[in-house]
Protein backbone atom coordinates (compact mmCIF):
# COMPACT_ATOMS: atom_id res chain seq x y z
CA UNK A 1 0.00 0.00 0.00
CA UNK A 2 1.17 3.28 -1.38
CA UNK A 3 1.29 6.37 1.06
CA UNK A 4 -0.19 8.84 -1.24
CA UNK A 5 -0.18 11.80 0.82
CA UNK A 6 -0.97 14.68 -1.21
CA UNK A 7 -4.47 12.33 -1.28
CA UNK A 8 -4.57 12.75 2.07
CA UNK A 9 -4.39 15.97 2.39
CA UNK A 10 -6.72 16.22 -0.05
CA UNK A 11 -9.35 14.59 1.97
CA UNK A 12 -8.97 15.78 4.98
CA UNK A 13 -8.93 19.18 4.45
CA UNK A 14 -12.54 19.07 3.38
CA UNK A 15 -11.18 20.76 0.16
CA UNK A 16 -13.65 19.78 -2.43
CA UNK A 17 -16.42 19.93 -0.21
CA UNK A 18 -15.69 23.49 0.60
CA UNK A 19 -15.77 24.30 -2.87
CA UNK A 20 -18.85 22.70 -3.54
CA UNK A 21 -20.02 24.70 -0.38
CA UNK A 22 -18.47 27.67 -2.26
CA UNK A 23 -20.67 27.26 -5.57
CA UNK A 24 -24.15 27.19 -3.56
CA UNK A 25 -22.66 30.30 -1.54
CA UNK A 26 -22.13 31.97 -4.63
CA UNK A 27 -25.84 31.14 -6.03
CA UNK A 28 -27.02 32.50 -2.71
CA UNK A 29 -26.29 36.18 -3.74
CA UNK A 30 -26.93 35.85 -7.46
CA UNK A 31 -29.97 37.92 -9.04
CA UNK A 32 -33.17 35.11 -9.01
CA UNK A 33 -34.38 34.44 -11.86
CA UNK A 34 -37.89 33.01 -10.73
CA UNK A 35 -41.30 34.28 -12.92
CA UNK A 36 -43.89 35.11 -10.34
CA UNK A 37 -46.62 34.01 -12.46
CA UNK A 38 -50.26 35.16 -12.32
CA UNK A 39 -48.52 39.15 -11.93
CA UNK A 40 -45.90 38.66 -14.64
CA UNK A 41 -45.92 36.25 -17.46
CA UNK A 42 -42.77 35.06 -20.58
CA UNK A 43 -43.73 36.38 -24.20
CA UNK A 44 -45.15 34.42 -26.33
CA UNK A 45 -44.63 33.13 -29.64
CA UNK A 46 -46.34 33.87 -32.44
CA UNK A 47 -46.48 30.31 -33.41
CA UNK A 48 -47.73 29.29 -30.03
CA UNK A 49 -50.82 27.06 -29.93
CA UNK A 50 -53.05 27.45 -27.85
CA UNK A 51 -56.93 27.45 -27.48
CA UNK A 52 -58.79 26.73 -31.07
CA UNK A 53 -60.77 29.61 -32.80
CA UNK A 54 -63.09 29.89 -35.56
CA UNK A 55 -62.37 32.40 -37.88
CA UNK A 56 -64.86 35.04 -39.67
CA UNK A 57 -64.47 37.10 -42.87
CA UNK A 58 -64.72 40.99 -42.80
CA UNK A 59 -68.15 40.96 -43.91
CA UNK A 60 -69.31 38.34 -41.08
CA UNK A 61 -69.30 34.96 -42.86
CA UNK A 62 -67.57 32.45 -41.67
CA UNK A 63 -64.58 31.22 -43.39
CA UNK A 64 -64.95 27.24 -42.67
CA UNK A 65 -66.09 25.45 -46.02
CA UNK A 66 -66.49 22.04 -44.82
CA UNK A 67 -63.72 20.54 -46.97
CA UNK A 68 -63.12 18.46 -43.97
CA UNK A 69 -59.06 18.67 -44.49
CA UNK A 70 -58.40 19.41 -40.82
CA UNK A 71 -60.95 16.45 -39.63
CA UNK A 72 -58.77 14.54 -42.18
CA UNK A 73 -55.47 15.27 -41.36
CA UNK A 74 -55.87 15.40 -37.38
CA UNK A 75 -53.97 12.82 -35.73
CA UNK A 76 -55.83 12.69 -32.13
CA UNK A 77 -59.11 12.25 -34.47
CA UNK A 78 -60.71 15.11 -32.61
CA UNK A 79 -62.43 17.14 -35.11
CA UNK A 80 -65.95 16.25 -36.25
CA UNK A 81 -68.11 18.02 -39.00
CA UNK A 82 -71.15 17.76 -40.48
CA UNK A 83 -71.75 19.58 -43.11
CA UNK A 84 -74.73 20.91 -45.89
CA UNK A 85 -75.04 22.55 -48.64
CA UNK A 86 -77.01 26.15 -48.46
CA UNK A 87 -79.49 27.50 -51.27
CA UNK A 88 -76.78 29.83 -52.88
CA UNK A 89 -74.55 26.46 -53.22
CA UNK A 90 -71.60 27.13 -50.77
CA UNK A 91 -71.27 24.22 -48.37
CA UNK A 92 -70.73 25.14 -44.75
CA UNK A 93 -70.73 23.14 -41.46
CA UNK A 94 -73.53 22.59 -39.62
CA UNK A 95 -71.49 20.58 -36.91
CA UNK A 96 -67.47 21.76 -36.21
CA UNK A 97 -66.52 20.20 -32.62
CA UNK A 98 -63.25 19.54 -31.13
CA UNK A 99 -62.88 16.87 -28.17
CA UNK A 100 -60.07 19.21 -26.42
CA UNK A 101 -58.77 15.85 -24.12
CA UNK A 102 -57.99 14.20 -27.85
CA UNK A 103 -56.40 17.25 -29.10
CA UNK A 104 -52.55 16.86 -29.09
CA UNK A 105 -52.48 20.96 -29.94
CA UNK A 106 -49.90 19.83 -33.20
CA UNK A 107 -51.17 22.61 -35.67
CA UNK A 108 -51.73 20.31 -38.35
CA UNK A 109 -55.73 21.48 -38.93
CA UNK A 110 -54.42 25.11 -39.37
CA UNK A 111 -51.79 23.98 -41.52
CA UNK A 112 -54.40 21.92 -43.73
CA UNK A 113 -56.68 24.63 -43.81
CA UNK A 114 -56.79 26.23 -47.19
CA UNK A 115 -59.06 29.53 -45.78
CA UNK A 116 -57.07 30.25 -42.45
CA UNK A 117 -60.63 29.53 -40.58
CA UNK A 118 -59.61 27.19 -38.26
CA UNK A 119 -56.79 28.48 -36.11
CA UNK A 120 -54.48 28.22 -32.93
CA UNK A 121 -54.87 31.08 -30.58
CA UNK A 122 -52.12 32.43 -27.72
CA UNK A 123 -55.49 31.63 -25.37
CA UNK A 124 -53.42 28.88 -22.66
CA UNK A 125 -55.37 29.96 -19.55
CA UNK A 126 -58.67 27.85 -19.94
CA UNK A 127 -60.50 25.22 -18.20
CA UNK A 128 -63.44 23.04 -17.74
CA UNK A 129 -65.99 22.82 -14.97
CA UNK A 130 -68.26 20.31 -16.00
CA UNK A 131 -67.95 17.03 -17.82
CA UNK A 132 -68.72 17.56 -22.00
CA UNK A 133 -67.66 21.20 -21.99
CA UNK A 134 -64.05 19.19 -23.35
CA UNK A 135 -66.29 19.39 -26.31
CA UNK A 136 -65.64 22.62 -28.21
CA UNK A 137 -68.97 22.99 -30.47
CA UNK A 138 -68.84 25.35 -33.49
CA UNK A 139 -70.76 28.16 -31.68
CA UNK A 140 -67.85 28.54 -29.08
CA UNK A 141 -64.80 28.28 -31.54
CA UNK A 142 -66.58 30.74 -33.33
CA UNK A 143 -67.20 33.13 -30.05
CA UNK A 144 -63.67 32.81 -29.63
CA UNK A 145 -62.65 33.97 -33.23
CA UNK A 146 -65.19 36.50 -32.74
CA UNK A 147 -63.62 37.60 -29.21
CA UNK A 148 -59.84 37.76 -30.14
CA UNK A 149 -60.23 38.59 -33.99
CA UNK A 150 -57.51 41.15 -34.30
CA UNK A 151 -55.19 39.80 -31.53
CA UNK A 152 -55.36 36.54 -33.92
CA UNK A 153 -54.58 38.32 -37.65
CA UNK A 154 -51.61 40.20 -35.64
CA UNK A 155 -50.32 37.03 -34.68
CA UNK A 156 -51.05 34.89 -37.41
CA UNK A 157 -49.78 38.44 -40.06
CA UNK A 158 -46.43 38.70 -38.22
CA UNK A 159 -45.68 35.04 -38.63
CA UNK A 160 -46.83 34.99 -42.16
CA UNK A 161 -43.51 36.11 -44.30
CA UNK A 162 -41.63 33.12 -42.76
CA UNK A 163 -44.54 29.98 -43.80
CA UNK B 1 -38.94 36.00 38.52
CA UNK B 2 -40.08 32.74 39.50
CA UNK B 3 -40.16 33.40 43.17
CA UNK B 4 -42.90 36.11 42.60
CA UNK B 5 -44.71 33.29 40.88
CA UNK B 6 -44.24 30.94 43.75
CA UNK B 7 -45.40 33.35 46.18
CA UNK B 8 -48.19 34.07 44.13
CA UNK B 9 -49.69 30.82 43.52
CA UNK B 10 -48.13 30.05 47.14
CA UNK B 11 -51.23 31.98 48.64
CA UNK B 12 -53.89 30.05 47.85
CA UNK B 13 -52.51 26.78 46.11
CA UNK B 14 -50.83 23.60 48.09
CA UNK B 15 -47.31 23.64 48.19
CA UNK B 16 -46.93 20.23 45.67
CA UNK B 17 -49.04 21.79 43.37
CA UNK B 18 -46.82 25.30 42.68
CA UNK B 19 -43.99 23.08 42.03
CA UNK B 20 -45.61 21.29 39.49
CA UNK B 21 -46.92 24.52 38.39
CA UNK B 22 -43.31 26.10 38.02
CA UNK B 23 -42.07 23.34 36.35
CA UNK B 24 -44.89 23.35 33.68
CA UNK B 25 -44.29 27.21 33.03
CA UNK B 26 -40.62 26.18 32.72
CA UNK B 27 -41.39 23.78 29.86
CA UNK B 28 -43.51 25.63 28.38
CA UNK B 29 -40.85 28.80 28.58
CA UNK B 30 -38.81 26.54 26.68
CA UNK B 31 -41.08 24.83 24.27
CA UNK B 32 -42.96 26.94 22.64
CA UNK B 33 -39.94 28.95 21.18
CA UNK B 34 -38.56 25.47 20.19
CA UNK B 35 -41.63 25.10 18.69
CA UNK B 36 -41.45 28.49 16.82
CA UNK B 37 -37.69 28.02 16.08
CA UNK B 38 -38.86 24.41 14.38
CA UNK B 39 -41.22 26.34 12.40
CA UNK B 40 -39.69 28.98 10.98
CA UNK B 41 -36.58 26.30 10.72
CA UNK B 42 -38.80 24.98 7.99
CA UNK B 43 -39.47 28.50 6.54
CA UNK B 44 -35.43 29.33 6.23
CA UNK B 45 -34.59 25.92 4.76
CA UNK B 46 -37.17 26.66 1.86
CA UNK B 47 -35.66 30.22 1.51
CA UNK B 48 -32.23 29.32 1.86
CA UNK B 49 -32.37 26.32 -0.58
CA UNK B 50 -34.31 28.46 -3.01
CA UNK B 51 -31.96 30.33 -3.13
CA UNK B 52 -29.14 28.67 -3.79
CA UNK B 53 -31.21 27.14 -6.31
CA UNK B 54 -31.40 30.55 -8.03
CA UNK B 55 -35.22 30.77 -7.16
CA UNK B 56 -37.20 32.96 -4.87
CA UNK B 57 -38.59 30.35 -2.22
CA UNK B 58 -42.15 30.52 -0.34
CA UNK B 59 -43.40 34.88 -1.31
CA UNK B 60 -47.01 34.38 -0.89
CA UNK B 61 -48.31 34.24 2.67
CA UNK B 62 -47.93 36.97 4.80
CA UNK B 63 -45.07 39.41 4.04
CA UNK B 64 -42.02 37.90 2.27
CA UNK B 65 -44.05 34.35 2.80
CA UNK B 66 -43.16 34.89 6.84
CA UNK B 67 -46.74 32.81 7.27
CA UNK B 68 -45.69 30.10 4.98
CA UNK B 69 -45.41 28.05 8.36
CA UNK B 70 -48.59 28.13 9.47
CA UNK B 71 -50.35 27.80 6.42
CA UNK B 72 -48.59 24.60 6.10
CA UNK B 73 -49.39 23.87 9.99
CA UNK B 74 -53.20 24.45 9.74
CA UNK B 75 -53.39 22.04 6.45
CA UNK B 76 -51.57 19.38 8.47
CA UNK B 77 -53.60 19.78 11.08
CA UNK B 78 -56.87 19.13 9.18
CA UNK B 79 -56.12 16.33 6.81
CA UNK B 80 -57.19 13.08 7.92
CA UNK B 81 -54.85 10.71 9.47
CA UNK B 82 -54.91 7.25 7.60
CA UNK B 83 -53.97 4.10 9.46
CA UNK B 84 -53.41 1.22 7.16
CA UNK B 85 -55.18 -1.34 7.77
CA UNK B 86 -53.15 -4.27 8.30
CA UNK B 87 -50.36 -1.96 10.49
CA UNK B 88 -49.97 -2.59 14.31
CA UNK B 89 -52.68 0.39 14.92
CA UNK B 90 -51.32 0.81 18.69
CA UNK B 91 -47.49 1.48 17.22
CA UNK B 92 -48.08 3.15 14.53
CA UNK B 93 -50.01 6.05 16.40
CA UNK B 94 -47.49 5.95 19.19
CA UNK B 95 -44.48 6.08 17.01
CA UNK B 96 -44.43 9.57 16.10
CA UNK B 97 -44.73 10.35 20.01
CA UNK B 98 -41.80 8.14 20.75
CA UNK B 99 -39.56 10.02 17.96
CA UNK B 100 -40.59 13.60 19.02
CA UNK B 101 -40.37 12.58 23.07
CA UNK B 102 -36.79 12.65 23.40
CA UNK B 103 -36.32 15.53 21.05
CA UNK B 104 -37.71 17.55 23.51
CA UNK B 105 -36.89 15.97 26.73
CA UNK B 106 -33.08 16.82 25.83
CA UNK B 107 -33.49 20.07 25.98
CA UNK B 108 -33.83 20.31 29.55
CA UNK B 109 -30.71 19.88 30.29
CA UNK B 110 -29.02 22.70 27.96
CA UNK B 111 -27.70 25.53 29.43
CA UNK B 112 -29.36 28.53 27.69
CA UNK B 113 -27.79 31.45 29.50
CA UNK B 114 -24.94 31.39 32.89
CA UNK B 115 -27.59 29.51 35.49
CA UNK B 116 -30.80 29.60 32.97
CA UNK B 117 -31.45 25.80 32.50
CA UNK B 118 -34.60 23.67 33.33
CA UNK B 119 -32.48 20.40 35.28
CA UNK B 120 -28.69 21.02 35.96
CA UNK B 121 -27.52 17.69 36.36
CA UNK B 122 -24.16 16.55 36.36
CA UNK B 123 -24.60 13.89 33.85
CA UNK B 124 -26.01 16.19 31.70
CA UNK B 125 -23.75 15.02 28.77
CA UNK B 126 -24.44 11.36 29.43
CA UNK B 127 -28.26 12.10 29.73
CA UNK B 128 -28.03 13.98 25.99
CA UNK B 129 -26.19 10.95 24.49
CA UNK B 130 -28.66 8.36 25.96
CA UNK B 131 -31.89 10.36 24.51
CA UNK B 132 -30.24 11.26 21.37
CA UNK B 133 -30.09 7.52 21.41
CA UNK B 134 -33.62 7.05 22.23
CA UNK B 135 -35.21 9.30 19.09
CA UNK B 136 -34.12 5.87 17.12
CA UNK B 137 -36.71 4.40 18.93
CA UNK B 138 -39.61 6.21 17.30
CA UNK B 139 -38.59 5.93 13.84
CA UNK B 140 -38.05 1.92 13.72
CA UNK B 141 -41.28 1.94 15.98
CA UNK B 142 -42.69 4.02 12.33
CA UNK B 143 -40.96 1.30 9.95
CA UNK B 144 -42.24 -1.83 11.35
CA UNK B 145 -46.06 -0.69 12.59
CA UNK B 146 -46.58 0.91 9.25
CA UNK B 147 -46.49 -2.96 7.48
CA UNK B 148 -44.63 -1.55 4.34
CA UNK B 149 -41.39 -2.91 2.99
CA UNK B 150 -39.99 0.54 2.05
CA UNK B 151 -40.80 2.17 6.05
CA UNK B 152 -38.68 -1.30 7.19
CA UNK B 153 -35.80 -0.98 4.70
CA UNK B 154 -35.69 3.27 5.43
CA UNK B 155 -36.11 2.05 9.53
CA UNK B 156 -33.13 -0.85 8.96
CA UNK B 157 -31.33 1.95 7.37
CA UNK B 158 -31.51 4.71 10.07
CA UNK B 159 -30.87 1.90 12.73
CA UNK B 160 -27.69 1.08 11.32
CA UNK B 161 -26.58 4.43 10.24
CA UNK B 162 -27.72 6.20 13.82
CA UNK B 163 -25.82 2.97 15.71
CA UNK B 164 -22.27 3.65 13.43
CA UNK B 165 -22.53 7.57 13.85
CA UNK B 166 -23.14 7.99 17.99
CA UNK B 167 -19.83 6.11 18.28
CA UNK B 168 -17.95 8.74 16.73
CA UNK B 169 -20.33 11.21 18.20
CA UNK B 170 -19.67 9.68 21.65
CA UNK B 171 -16.09 9.97 21.33
CA UNK B 172 -16.09 13.27 20.11
CA UNK B 173 -17.85 14.69 22.89
CA UNK B 174 -14.90 12.23 25.29
CA UNK B 175 -12.44 15.06 23.51
CA UNK B 176 -14.97 17.32 25.11
CA UNK B 177 -15.15 15.74 28.47
CA UNK B 178 -11.61 15.25 28.83
CA UNK B 179 -10.66 19.27 27.80
CA UNK B 180 -13.49 20.45 30.43
CA UNK B 181 -13.19 17.86 33.10
CA UNK B 182 -16.91 17.60 33.66
CA UNK B 183 -20.18 16.00 32.16
CA UNK B 184 -22.48 19.26 33.47
CA UNK B 185 -22.95 20.71 30.30
CA UNK B 186 -22.66 24.42 32.48
CA UNK B 187 -19.24 23.46 33.35
CA UNK B 188 -18.30 22.31 30.24
CA UNK B 189 -19.29 26.14 28.56
CA UNK B 190 -17.87 27.99 31.72
CA UNK B 191 -14.49 25.72 31.31
CA UNK B 192 -14.41 27.96 28.07
CA UNK B 193 -14.56 31.44 29.63
CA UNK B 194 -11.82 33.45 28.88
CA UNK B 195 -11.65 34.77 25.10
CA UNK B 196 -12.83 33.53 21.63
CA UNK B 197 -9.03 31.22 21.94
CA UNK B 198 -10.12 29.27 24.58
CA UNK B 199 -13.50 28.08 23.04
CA UNK B 200 -13.11 24.13 22.27
CA UNK B 201 -12.74 24.56 18.64
CA UNK B 202 -9.44 25.32 18.37
CA UNK B 203 -7.77 22.72 20.23
CA UNK B 204 -10.31 19.98 19.31
CA UNK B 205 -11.23 21.31 15.28
CA UNK B 206 -11.11 17.51 14.29
CA UNK B 207 -13.48 16.41 17.22
CA UNK B 208 -15.40 18.97 16.30
CA UNK B 209 -16.04 18.60 12.54
CA UNK B 210 -16.25 14.92 13.43
CA UNK B 211 -18.91 15.54 16.14
CA UNK B 212 -20.94 18.07 13.45
CA UNK B 213 -20.41 14.89 10.45
CA UNK B 214 -21.97 12.82 13.33
CA UNK B 215 -24.72 14.98 14.20
CA UNK B 216 -25.86 15.13 10.58
CA UNK B 217 -26.06 11.77 9.86
CA UNK B 218 -27.67 11.51 13.21
CA UNK B 219 -30.53 13.70 12.42
CA UNK B 220 -30.48 11.91 9.18
CA UNK B 221 -30.18 15.22 6.94
CA UNK B 222 -28.76 15.48 3.77
CA UNK B 223 -25.86 14.18 2.51
CA UNK B 224 -26.88 11.24 5.05
CA UNK B 225 -30.43 10.97 4.22
CA UNK B 226 -30.46 7.63 2.96
CA UNK B 227 -33.29 6.75 5.35
CA UNK B 228 -35.13 9.06 3.08
CA UNK B 229 -33.59 8.09 -0.31
CA UNK B 230 -36.75 9.39 -2.48
CA UNK B 231 -35.51 7.97 -5.54
CA UNK B 232 -35.66 4.57 -4.00
CA UNK B 233 -38.01 4.06 -0.78
CA UNK B 234 -40.60 6.96 -1.21
CA UNK B 235 -40.17 8.85 1.47
CA UNK B 236 -38.69 6.44 4.16
CA UNK B 237 -40.09 5.35 6.92
CA UNK B 238 -42.87 8.11 6.96
CA UNK B 239 -44.35 6.48 3.76
CA UNK B 240 -47.54 5.45 5.32
CA UNK B 241 -48.03 8.34 7.46
CA UNK B 242 -50.46 11.55 7.14
CA UNK B 243 -51.49 14.79 8.80
CA UNK B 244 -50.42 15.03 11.94
CA UNK B 245 -48.80 12.43 12.55
CA UNK B 246 -46.44 13.23 9.68
CA UNK B 247 -45.60 16.47 10.88
CA UNK B 248 -44.68 15.24 14.24
CA UNK B 249 -41.91 13.36 12.86
CA UNK B 250 -41.42 16.62 10.56
CA UNK B 251 -41.15 18.40 14.20
CA UNK B 252 -39.07 15.52 15.66
CA UNK B 253 -36.31 15.84 12.87
CA UNK B 254 -36.23 19.69 13.18
CA UNK B 255 -35.70 19.80 17.28
CA UNK B 256 -33.46 17.31 16.56
CA UNK B 257 -31.21 19.39 14.22
CA UNK B 258 -31.87 22.20 16.59
CA UNK B 259 -30.65 20.35 19.39
CA UNK B 260 -27.85 19.48 17.64
CA UNK B 261 -26.85 22.94 16.37
CA UNK B 262 -27.12 24.06 20.16
CA UNK B 263 -25.00 21.21 20.96
CA UNK B 264 -22.66 21.99 18.89
CA UNK B 265 -22.26 25.47 19.92
CA UNK B 266 -22.26 24.30 23.96
CA UNK B 267 -19.03 22.13 23.23
CA UNK B 268 -17.43 23.48 21.03
CA UNK B 269 -18.10 27.13 20.51
CA UNK B 270 -18.84 28.74 24.31
CA UNK B 271 -22.14 27.99 23.88
CA UNK B 272 -23.41 31.40 25.68
CA UNK B 273 -20.45 33.51 25.86
CA UNK B 274 -19.49 36.34 23.44
CA UNK B 275 -16.92 36.05 20.67
CA UNK B 276 -15.92 39.60 22.31
CA UNK B 277 -15.49 37.80 26.00
CA UNK B 278 -11.78 39.84 27.34
CA UNK B 279 -12.79 42.81 25.02
CA UNK B 280 -13.46 44.99 27.90
CA UNK B 281 -13.77 48.08 25.69
CA UNK B 282 -16.49 46.93 23.92
CA UNK B 283 -18.66 44.96 26.99
CA UNK B 284 -18.67 48.24 28.97
CA UNK B 285 -20.14 49.90 26.45
CA UNK B 286 -24.06 51.52 27.70
CA UNK B 287 -26.25 49.87 25.09
CA UNK B 288 -24.50 47.93 22.85
CA UNK B 289 -22.41 45.95 26.49
CA UNK B 290 -25.36 44.39 26.14
CA UNK B 291 -24.89 42.69 23.17
CA UNK B 292 -21.86 42.31 23.20
CA UNK B 293 -21.53 41.07 26.36
CA UNK B 294 -22.91 36.73 27.44
CA UNK B 295 -26.32 36.02 26.68
CA UNK B 296 -28.93 33.50 25.32
CA UNK B 297 -28.34 35.98 22.12
CA UNK B 298 -25.24 34.15 21.38
CA UNK B 299 -26.13 30.83 22.07
CA UNK B 300 -29.32 31.23 19.43
CA UNK B 301 -26.70 32.99 17.20
CA UNK B 302 -24.28 30.11 17.16
CA UNK B 303 -26.94 27.58 16.49
CA UNK B 304 -28.56 29.30 13.93
CA UNK B 305 -25.60 29.02 11.95
CA UNK B 306 -25.41 25.55 12.49
CA UNK B 307 -28.97 25.68 11.05
CA UNK B 308 -27.62 27.29 8.17
CA UNK B 309 -24.77 24.91 7.07
CA UNK B 310 -27.53 22.02 7.51
CA UNK B 311 -29.11 23.90 4.82
CA UNK B 312 -26.13 24.29 3.07
CA UNK B 313 -25.06 20.79 2.76
CA UNK B 314 -28.43 20.09 1.89
CA UNK B 315 -28.56 22.72 -1.05
CA UNK B 316 -24.77 21.41 -1.89
CA UNK B 317 -24.07 17.65 -1.29
CA UNK B 318 -25.71 14.42 -3.13
CA UNK B 319 -26.75 11.48 -1.35
CA UNK B 320 -24.13 9.13 0.04
CA UNK B 321 -24.67 5.93 -1.18
CA UNK B 322 -25.35 3.62 1.78
CA UNK B 323 -21.82 1.37 1.66
CA UNK B 324 -20.02 4.80 1.70
CA UNK B 325 -21.82 6.24 4.77
CA UNK B 326 -20.78 2.64 6.82
CA UNK B 327 -17.54 3.41 5.43
CA UNK B 328 -17.27 7.23 6.59
CA UNK B 329 -18.79 6.33 10.12
CA UNK B 330 -16.59 2.91 10.88
CA UNK B 331 -13.36 3.58 8.81
CA UNK B 332 -12.71 6.99 8.65
CA UNK B 333 -14.47 9.28 11.70
CA UNK B 334 -13.91 6.48 14.16
CA UNK B 335 -10.30 6.43 13.68
CA UNK B 336 -9.60 10.31 13.58
CA UNK B 337 -11.56 10.36 16.84
CA UNK B 338 -8.95 7.60 18.48
CA UNK B 339 -6.54 9.30 17.05
CA UNK B 340 -7.11 12.82 18.39
CA UNK B 341 -8.36 11.50 21.87
CA UNK B 342 -5.27 9.81 22.55
CA UNK B 343 -3.10 13.02 21.42
CA UNK B 344 -4.99 15.15 24.10
CA UNK B 345 -4.92 12.50 26.17
CA UNK B 346 -1.08 12.92 26.02
CA UNK B 347 -1.16 16.25 25.95
CA UNK B 348 -2.69 16.73 28.98
CA UNK B 349 -0.89 14.20 30.69
CA UNK B 350 2.19 16.51 29.94
CA UNK B 351 0.63 19.23 30.79
CA UNK B 352 0.30 21.05 27.75
CA UNK B 353 -1.66 24.20 28.23
CA UNK B 354 -3.37 24.66 25.20
CA UNK B 355 -5.34 21.89 25.69
CA UNK B 356 -6.33 22.67 29.64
Amino acid sequence: MSLNLKHYFKTFSLQELLKGLGVTGKYFFERKVTIQYPEEKTPISNRFRGHHALRRYPNGEERCIACKLCEAVCPALAITIELEERPDGTRRTTRYDIDMFKCIYCGFCEEACPVDAIVETNIFEYHFENRGENIQTKDKLLAIGDKHEAEIAKMKAADAPYR
Amino acid sequence: MMEILANFFGAFLPEWLVTLLLILIKVMAIVIPLILLVAYATYAERKIIGFMQVRVGPNRVGFKGLLQPFADMFKLIFKEIIVPEKSNRFLFLIAPLLAMGPAFAAWAVIPFSDGLVLADVNAGLLFLLALTSLGIYGVIIAGWASNSKYAQLSAMRLGAQMVSYEIAMGFALVGVLMASGSLNLGDIVRAQSGSIFSWFVWPLFGLFVVYFIAGVAETNRAPFDVAEGESEIVAGFHVEYSGMAFSIFFLAEYANMWLISALTSLMFLGGWLSPFQGLDFLTNMPVLGLFFGDGVHWLLLKASFFMLLFFWFRATFPRYRYDQIMRLGWKILIPVTLVWIFAEGLAIALGWKPWL
